[in-house]
């Protein structure tokens, strides 16, 4: 109709130490809706969504040197520090509620109605995150009874430069299940979205940059998984790789080449509906143990 | 002064008198096989190797080379036995099993004590005072998990994994197998252990006294061999955990090998520890924590404090103290009761010792030792101190794995953060101060697994043990240590 206003398409670019910039390969690529019908099944080949940057590997390097940069300051942050930011951006997510209930329809060719539903699960889990940074210590911590005069205390601390292969499905809430607890923990993130689903991740990115997550903190790349995941798990900057978004047989490459600064790899397939629990909060710490003598 | 009483300033010598251990309570068996299935026997080609003591190039005994055959009957052993016997038993029996292993080695201390110092050439004073009641005080810790294993914080009911592929390194053979046996045996898993191949003896012993306790068949099986019997043993299909003790080099291929395998893989590997002197430090407690932190077993230790980090302003003192205390070591005869310093454990080692010191010297640091004899047979390395030190010289960057100390210097505590991390290790670090909050500030940066703080070297089965980094994954020791061998 004539009358009806002609909308402002966005731009989905990278999100690197907080700023929002194209791949410096100058590339892009169309994401495309599902294709509908009775041959639909989550088939790429329906309507063009957008244009995602396509990250190169030297953007996968920025993105680590990002991330490495911000882990001083994020893991230095008091828990209870990072436990308000991150509910800050659970209200930031509820706000925006209605554009991710769309696009996670739009990528998926979900109804709006199982959309929201997801929505809704993703800022739960968020918030369900936001209260782990100040009583992790207190669960995977201890004190230790030496057979000595000492003070023995085990705390778990972030493992450092995190990467992740973000799973293709759910798109908004496979996202947050493996990207909160990371940062949740004092760790910094370069995530790799889904290379099929790419829009949901670039928008949270957007929420993140307009809450209190310092920039670097967490770091997204769109792009083509088999040209960036061997940039990060051959990364002797990054510690450790969630493989979860990679298939069984790349994973299995992938983790070789983890091996070679013995970053901590793993892949945990989870039903994302259900309770997370702490599995993913604890695979991203280290324990350290310090010993003081007691005397008088 | 009574007549006939020296006077003080008379006597020219004031040396030790030799304070020999008696070595008549081992007896070594000429030939020594493979503990398989809850028997001793030889390989499966029949082939064999020298272990020598490392203090006198003598030869102790013949021992089976393990080959992919053993390995092979190994695991299918430990898999019938978790099957069978370990997994299905309530754990308060697995529980009396360990009881039973933690007293047998309480009982025959000595025996062990001096079997240790024989194979790997450590002095008698720390295998007798450190390495053999920290093995019996493993298996005790151990035994009280295995009937707690539901209220361990670790889920609601957690599972072992299955057989459990373990290599261990030379530099404290009985506390590296008790180390790994005893958490998982009380998390009812079923072990094929493999030591280092120049020190096989003591975890031989330690087969013994799993039988003279009464262990079934099967739960714990030994094979002595070479790094190719470990790497068979890490493949092997049928082992479901993989723990290896060792250098970072050989955890990189484990891990590579593993990988996909969906094998639960934990390495504790090397380090570079940086051992940090402040100027308000305790001198005298600082210089001996120094002292121990390198020289302790010849410095063939993981987490040795082989980085002095000295506050600048004290590097003149401390280093003064440090050079008089180190000449006060006795090195020598491992079986000394007085020795301080014994024989590295292998010319292999002693070979990479001297080459790492060498470069050291090349790139322009001061080298240092204390006027002191060496044995004409055996391995043996001065305690040694390099001074002026950088952090491009291969001594500061890489383990030596032996006796030698580089020395940096720092001025403020920012500073002596950034070195001390500046490494891809991260097993453990020292500071020396007298200002709490200072500690703390500290041990809050130290990228390590383990600080110690106004101490150093402690070990208790109570407290998990492990590496950032390329120290390595995973804990041993504690609560942490049990959840390694669980499927949580």
């Amino acid at each position: 109709m004539p009358d009806e206003r002609l909308a402002v398409r966005k731009t989905y670019k990278l999100f690197i130490g907080g700023a929002f910039p194209r791949s410096e390969s100058g590339r892009s690529y169309p994401v495309h809706g599902p294709r509908t019908g009775p041959r639909g099944g989550g088939e790429r080949g329906g309507g063009l969504l957008a244009f995602a940057a396509q990250a190169s590997r030297k953007d996968a390097r920025d993105a680590v040197k990002a991330a490495r940069g911000a882990f001083g300051g994020w893991s230095g942050a008091t828990a209870y520090n990072r436990g308000q930011v991150l509910y800050r951006v659970a209200e930031m997510l509820e706000g925006r509620a209605a554009q991710f209930t769309a696009e996670v329809a739009a990528a998926e060719g979900v109804s709006q109605a199982a959309a929201r539903t997801q929505v809704g699960a993703a800022i739960d889990r968020w918030v369900w995150y936001a209260g782990w940074p100040d009583k992790v210590a207190q669960v995977a911590g201890a004190p230790n009874q030496v057979a000595g005069p000492y003070l023995n205390v085990s705390t778990p601390e972030p493992t450092g430069v995190v990467a992740i292969l973000a799973p293709a499905a759910p798109s908004l809430l496979g996202l947050v299940s493996v990207l909160a607890p990371v940062i949740a923990t004092g760790n910094t993130a370069v995530l790799v979205a889904s290379q099929d689903h790419p829009l949901p991740a670039i928008t949270l990115a957007e929420v993140l940059a307009t809450s209190d997550v310092p920039g670097g903190v967490v770091n997204i790349l769109t792009g083509d998984q088999a040209e960036l995941a061997p940039v990060l798990a051959g990364h002797m900057d990054v510690d450790a790789i969630d493989l979860t978004g990679a298939g069984p047989d790349r994973a299995v490459v992938l983790e070789r080449l983890a091996a070679g600064n013995l970053k901590r790899a793993f892949r945990v397939d989870e039903d994302w509906s259900a309770d997370p629990g702490t599995r993913r909060l604890l695979l991203l710490l280290e324990i350290k143990t310090v010993w003081h003598p007691a005397g008088s | 002064m009574k007549q006939g009483t020296p006077a003080l300033e008379d006597i020219a010598d004031w040396g030790y008198a030799p304070a020999p251990q008696a070595t008549d309570v081992v007896r070594i068996a000429p030939e020594n096989g493979l503990f398989i299935g809850g028997e001793f026997g030889p390989a499966a080609d029949g082939r064999q190797f020298a272990t020598v003591n490392p203090a006198t190039e003598e030869p102790l005994a013949q021992v089976a080379e393990a080959g992919q055959a053993d390995v092979d009957r190994a695991v299918a052993a430990a898999a019938a036995a978790y099957e069978q016997v370990w997994r299905p038993m309530p754990g308060r029996e697995r529980a009396k099993y360990l009881y039973r292993i933690a007293r047998v080695i309480q009982e025959r201390a000595r025996e062990f004590a001096v079997l240790e110092s024989l194979d790997n050439g450590k002095p008698i004073r720390e295998s007798r005072d450190a390495d053999v009641p920290l093995a019996a005080a493993h298996f005790f810790y151990y035994a009280g998990w295995a009937d707690k294993l539901e209220y361990a914080g670790l889920g609601p009911a957690p599972q072992p994994l299955g057989v459990a592929g373990q290599v261990i390194p030379w530099n404290f053979p009985l506390l590296m197998a008790a180390w790994k046996l005893a958490p998982a045996l009380a998390a009812g898993n079923t072990c094929v252990l493999k030591p280092a191949e120049t020190t096989p003896l003591t975890a031989l012993l330690l087969a013994e006294v799993c039988q003279q306790a009464g262990l079934p068949p099967g739960v714990v099986n030994v094979l002595t061999g070479d790094g190719a019997a470990g790497a068979a043993l890490v493949a092997h299909p049928g082992v479901r955990k993989v723990a290896f003790t060792g250098s970072t080099e050989v955890g990189k291929e484990i891990a590579a090998a593993v990988a996909g395998t969906g094998k639960k893989l934990t390495l504790e590997l090397g380090g570079k520890a940086a051992n940090i002197v402040f100027d308000d430090a305790p001198v005298d407690q600082a210089v001996e924590g120094i002292v121990g932190g390198i020289f302790f077993n010849q410095g063939h230790v993981c987490c040795a404090g082989s980085r002095l980090l000295v506050q600048e302003s004290v590097a003149e003192p401390v280093l003064d103290r440090l050079r008089r205390r180190v000449a006060t070591l006795r090195l020598g005869d491992p079986l000394d009761k007085n020795t301080d310093v014994g024989a590295i454990n292998s010319r292999a080692q002693l070979d990479k010792i001297r080459e790492l010191s060498d470069s050291g010297q090349q790139e322009g640091a001061e080298r240092w030792s204390p006027p002191c004899e060496l044995p004409e047979r055996g391995f043996w390395f001065p305690p040694t101190i390099f001074t002026g030190v950088s952090q491009s010289h291969r001594i500061a960057r890489e383990e030596i794995f032996g006796p030698v100390l580089s020395v940096l210097t720092f001025r403020t505590p920012e500073e002596a953060v950034a070195k001390a991390n500046n490494t891809p290790y991260g097993l453990s670090a020292g500071i020396w101060t007298d200002k709490g909050s200072r500690i703390l500030w500290m041990a809050k940066r130290l990228r390590a697994g383990v600080v110690w703080a106004n101490t150093f070297n402690k070990f208790d089965p109570a407290s998990p043990f492990g590496g950032y980094r390329e120290s390595g994954y995973g804990r041993e020791g504690g609560r942490h240590g049990l959840a390694a061998y669980l499927d949580a």
